[in-house]
């Protein structure tokens, strides 16, 4: 099998895999949010940033090449992740102590791995409306980090589109596929893969509220990178 | 397509009837935005009975309808009146004046039946400021023509009666060099290539050394190949005329004057690569250009040049389709183009597979820029020797420039590649020129004290925008007018791009109110240099640049934007609490 | 014995819940006050204050006298360390970030429940609420940062005396929670 190495570990690969995959399967992590195993590499968060040959490229979107030798937990690394990680934080409302979603929150666990204290730059604080229509789910639409697994989700698993992407540059916001744009008139169900795939507070279950106490949450049990993949959601 | 009067969007049935029409025959969801340009011509608006008939007849979501028309800048859900005005915001257009020119007119016609906006840059930089009615470039803007288009619009003239000066648009080409002096696409230069056969061809194009002229300098030669090696069911020809870049216009020019040398130019292409099938994806500011483009794709299949049977081969069929942008800069990034192209949101794919193996409905696929096939068909012609013989080692032949700013010729200038920003500054009678932003708003700001530079791609690479900084001019107004072009015209897909350009523009117009601060400047150095190295595409990684030149090369620029109050962080404590006071005034109660 | 290092702290629109956790260090408040003084802080009651070596900051800005006393800590602080969610990205408070501050005032003062002569309140002597609420560092620049909400005992001490050391604080990232 041909090989190639991350942080000096060499890991085997089957032609046609991304260096994410590749590194999934060999139990390395390298940290991500719009990735998911069961769907195609999307490439939108950045968070997965790798350096190759000096430059940094997004390690599910890159093709494995036998001979790679791919830096993923460096410092220097960690600090372009935890940048990013910090636009993701500034753009959206991301009160953690209020959001039912923290510790079991892709984007806060990821953040914490990466050693991000706290943004410093000025929150944006956006002001949209949540969709409370339904009788089982809340969508909370400004704790959205756009990664379009909910679309990808309802569309090529639910065979629904249920949800999509609106807007162009800093208004790009997710919308529901409905006459009135309200989740309740949509074809979506509490079944839906759609329903268990946002890996942010966003689409929220109702009827529960702070459930799990606080050190037995998902990721206060096993931290998001010792976790295989497919636990999640 | 009308350019008179806006249909009434009030009788479904009929709004109905329209859309199944513009539709007609084809009903190819990889036209709708072509049917969604076609819709907006007609209605100044996409009209709910008119998104609920695409959804019927697509098989497409009216949430997937909705999302591409709320991608480009010329689509709308909301009506925007018998009149709808939009002035380039270039920075060439506020150096000429472009925002007292809106007031003026924006007074002028209030209550009209009409909208009035800002736009990216339109492409007539060398004749601004500019605008566009309906879609319509009228250039050299001054406060009479203002008064007339009032007028008109208060007079509510049917844009077909307006007097045809005020659409004359002018070539200004200033310098030729071998290739505007050369003369092509009689067919000569496919019969050339047909009788060479494509290996020859290709490599008469290797030996001239021709790179992309759209910015990134791929050698045309190798894309072709990369393309031709494909397994294929289908390959496809696609010339970039999304000439977004603010302050290029040469493919305007090119399309004006020469529009024959660049079709014959992909028909060479298609001859190499086995295509049949080819489009121009034209940006919708040029929609001008859309008759004439027309004209001379039907003129070249009436004498044989495309079609089938091209020039009597039995075999070789290739024909060409004009589609339209409609506002999107991202759109001139190939796989965003190809995304268009398809009728979706204009998105950048991820790379690889580049489009040379799955492009066009996944198909190989060579993207090329408008000048780039103009120069083959020259190449074609002249051979490579009459065109590598100019230039440098890795910048062969010449290239043209559009040129605009602070100085007394604007227009098109060709040059051999190596020649000096000094030489040209003279040449087009530079004023007190401070500095020249290169490549547009995502290239260098070269200082003066750097003018002995040249352009090629192995110095200072350009696109082919040159715009020349007075010495009167603040920098800092440049920056915040790119800021301001980034923000609107960023995807949103990626976290850098998307939130970076926000901030940027957030930035920057703190610093415009005097308000900025020395953190400030350390997080916009911060943001942008995430950007450079995270950005999913082009736009992202090189939005930073001219940003970091001056900050890196001129930083004094930002000393009239600090605020005199704080150094570290700047906190606007009247502002936060103006709207308390409000409040709270005698009278102004909230009760 | 040279001098005591001084340290003052405050809440700005926060819960105290912070200054319980600063007090969860136990028995090591003991060592803490050994080594330290307390200038401005709720813990001695004192309302100016004077110069210090390091300026504990919880809760978020949210009206003009938390502008006034954050940036009094700023001048008077060689140290300014923000504590806390509220702190830093302006927490709890900053919900009503969702909501016009017409709107606010007019849920708490005019519609709310119970109001026996409502009215918004306009007293000059009052704080002006500010028209959303912010995290300390877009007011002041802040030297050090303890994210969590609150942030763990543990975290204050380990900060609060690497500082006393003279030791520059390193919080691990296993130890990072923002709740």
């Amino acid at each position: 099998m041909p090989a190639f190495k991350i942080d000096d570990q060499e890991v085997e690969f089957i032609p046609g895999q991304s260096v994410m995959q590749a590194a999934l399967a060999a139990d390395i992590y390298i940290p991500h949010l719009c990735f998911h195993e069961d769907f195609k590499a999307h490439g939108s968060c950045r968070i997965c940033l790798v350096m190759q040959n000096g430059r940094y490229l997004s390690a599910c979107t890159i093709p494995a090449v036998e001979g790679m030798d791919i830096i993923n937990i460096r410092d220097d690394v960690q600090e372009q992740r935890k940048q990013l990680l910090e636009l993701l934080f500034i753009e959206g409302n991301h009160v953690c102590p209020s959001c039912e979603k923290s510790g079991s929150c892709s984007l806060q666990s990821v953040a914490e791995f990466c050693g991000l204290l706290s943004p410093s730059l000025p929150f944006m604080y956006p002001n949209r409306s949540v969709d409370a229509s339904h009788a089982d789910f809340l969508l909370d639409f400004n704790r959205c980090i756009l990664c379009e697994l909910c679309v990808r989700a309802s569309r090529d698993v639910d065979g629904k589109s249920v949800f999509g992407i609106s807007g162009r540059g800093s208004n790009a916001h997710l919308v529901v596929n409905s006459a009135d744009g309200k989740l309740v008139s949509s074809s979506f169900e509490k079944t839906d893969r759609a329903a268990s795939i946002c890996p942010v507070g966003v689409i929220l279950p109702k009827h529960r509220g702070f459930k799990v106490p606080i050190g037995k949450r998902e990721f206060d049990v096993t931290a998001i990178n010792e976790r295989r993949e497919n636990d999640a959601g | 397509m009308s350019t008179g009067s806006i249909l009434q969007a009030n009788d479904a049935s009929a709004i109905v009837n329209t859309v199944k029409q513009v539709m007609h025959p084809l009903f190819d969801q990889t036209y709708l935005l072509q049917y969604l340009i076609k819709i907006q011509a007609l209605y100044a608006c996409i009209p709910p009975a008119a998104i609920q008939t695409l959804h019927e007849k697509l098989a497409l979501t009216e949430a997937q309808i909705k999302s591409v028309i709320s991608f480009y800048s010329f689509l709308s859900i909301d009506y925007q009146g018998k009149y709808r005005i939009l002035f380039s915001d270039n920075i060439t257009d506020r150096m000429a004046g472009n925002q007292s020119l809106f007031h003026q007119l924006s007074e002028a016609i209030k209550g009209a039946d009409a909208s009035i906006d800002f736009t990216s840059c339109t492409g007539l930089c060398d004749q601004g400021p500019a605008m566009l009615v309906n879609g319509h470039a009228i250039n050299r803007l001054d406060t009479q023509r203002i008064n007339d288009i009032a007028q008109l619009v208060n007079n509510n003239e049917s844009l077909t009666n307006w007097p045809d000066n005020l659409f004359k648009i002018e070539d200004n080409i200033r310098r030729g060099d071998i290739q505007l002096n050369a003369r092509a696409g009689d067919g000569s230069g496919i019969k050339n290539a047909m009788n060479l056969g494509y290996q020859k061809t290709l490599q008469i194009l290797q030996n001239s050394g021709l790179r992309g002229r759209g910015g990134a300098g791929f050698t045309t030669a190798k894309k072709w190949q990369l393309c031709k090696q494909s397994e294929a069911v289908q390959r496809y020809v696609v010339c970039n005329a999304d000439e977004g870049e603010p302050g290029t216009f040469k493919d305007r020019v090119l399309f004006n004057s020469s529009a024959h040398s660049v079709i014959e130019g992909m028909t060479i292409c298609a001859y190499v690569i086995g295509a049949q099938k080819g489009f121009i994806y034209l940006r919708g500011e040029y929609l001008y250009l859309l008759e004439h483009l027309n004209d001379v794709l039907q003129r070249r299949r009436e004498a044989g040049l495309l079609g089938q049977k091209i020039l009597g081969k039995l075999n070789f069929k290739f024909d060409i389709e004009v589609h339209l942008g409609a506002g999107a800069y991202i759109c001139g990034e190939e796989s965003a183009l190809i995304e268009s192209l398809e009728g979706k949101r204009g998105m950048p794919r991820i790379r690889p597979p580049f489009p040379v193996t799955e492009g066009y409905k996944n198909q190989p696929t060579v993207v090329n820029n408008v000048e780039t096939f103009w120069s083959v068909s020259r190449i074609l012609l002249k051979g490579s020797n009459w065109f590598n013989k100019l230039g440098t080692k890795e910048s062969t032949g010449t290239r043209l420039l559009s040129i605009s700013g602070d100085c007394e010729r604007p227009g098109i200038y060709e040059y051999p590649f190596g020649v000096t920003l000094q030489k040209i500054v003279e040449d087009c009678g530079g004023i007190e020129t401070q500095a020249v932003q290169m490549a547009g708003a995502a290239g260098n700001t070269v200082l003066a004290r750097d003018f002995d530079h040249q352009v090629s791609f192995e110095d200072l690479s350009t696109g082919g925008s040159f715009i020349l900084i007075g010495g009167n001019r603040n920098l800092l107004d440049m920056l915040t007018n790119f800021a301001d072009f980034f923000k609107h015209e960023s995807c949103g897909f990626c976290t850098p791009c998307r939130v970076g350009t926000s901030l940027i523009a957030d930035t920057l117009h703190r610093f415009e109110k005097g308000q900025g601060c020395s953190g400030d400047l350390q997080h916009l150095k911060k943001v942008l240099k995430l950007m450079q190295k995270s950005s999913f595409c082009g736009l992202g990684s090189s939005a930073p640049t001219a940003f970091l030149n001056v900050l890196e090369n001129s930083p004094d620029v930002f000393d009239c934007g600090m605020s005199v109050e704080s150094a570290e962080i700047y906190f606007d404590l009247n502002a936060a609490t103006a709207e308390y006071k409000k409040i709270t005034e005698p009278g102004e109660k909230g009760i | 014995m040279p001098d005591k290092i001084k340290i003052a702290t405050t809440s700005l629109a926060g819960c105290f819940g912070c200054h319980m956790s600063l007090l969860d260090i136990d028995e090591k408040f003991i060592d803490l006050v050994e080594l330290v003084e307390f200038d401005r802080s709720p813990l001695t009651d004192i309302k100016k204050i004077s110069d210090c070596d390091i300026g504990l900051v919880e809760g978020a800005v949210a009206n003009s006298e938390n502008v006034e006393v954050l940036r009094d800590f700023r001048k008077h602080c060689k140290t300014l360390i923000a504590v806390g969610a509220c702190a830093l990205n302006g927490g709890i408070p900053a919900m009503r970030n969702h909501f016009t501050l017409q709107e606010c005032l007019e849920e708490s003062y005019v519609d709310g429940m119970g109001l026996d002569n409502p009215g918004i309140p306009d007293d000059a002597e009052l704080p002006m609420i500010l028209n959303r609420v912010y995290p300390v560092q877009q007011v002041v620049k802040v030297d050090y940062v303890l994210p969590g909400c609150p942030p763990p005992a543990e975290m204050i001490w380990n900060v609060l005396s690497a500082l006393l050391e003279g030791r520059e604080p390193v919080i691990n990232a296993r130890d990072i929670h923002y709740d």
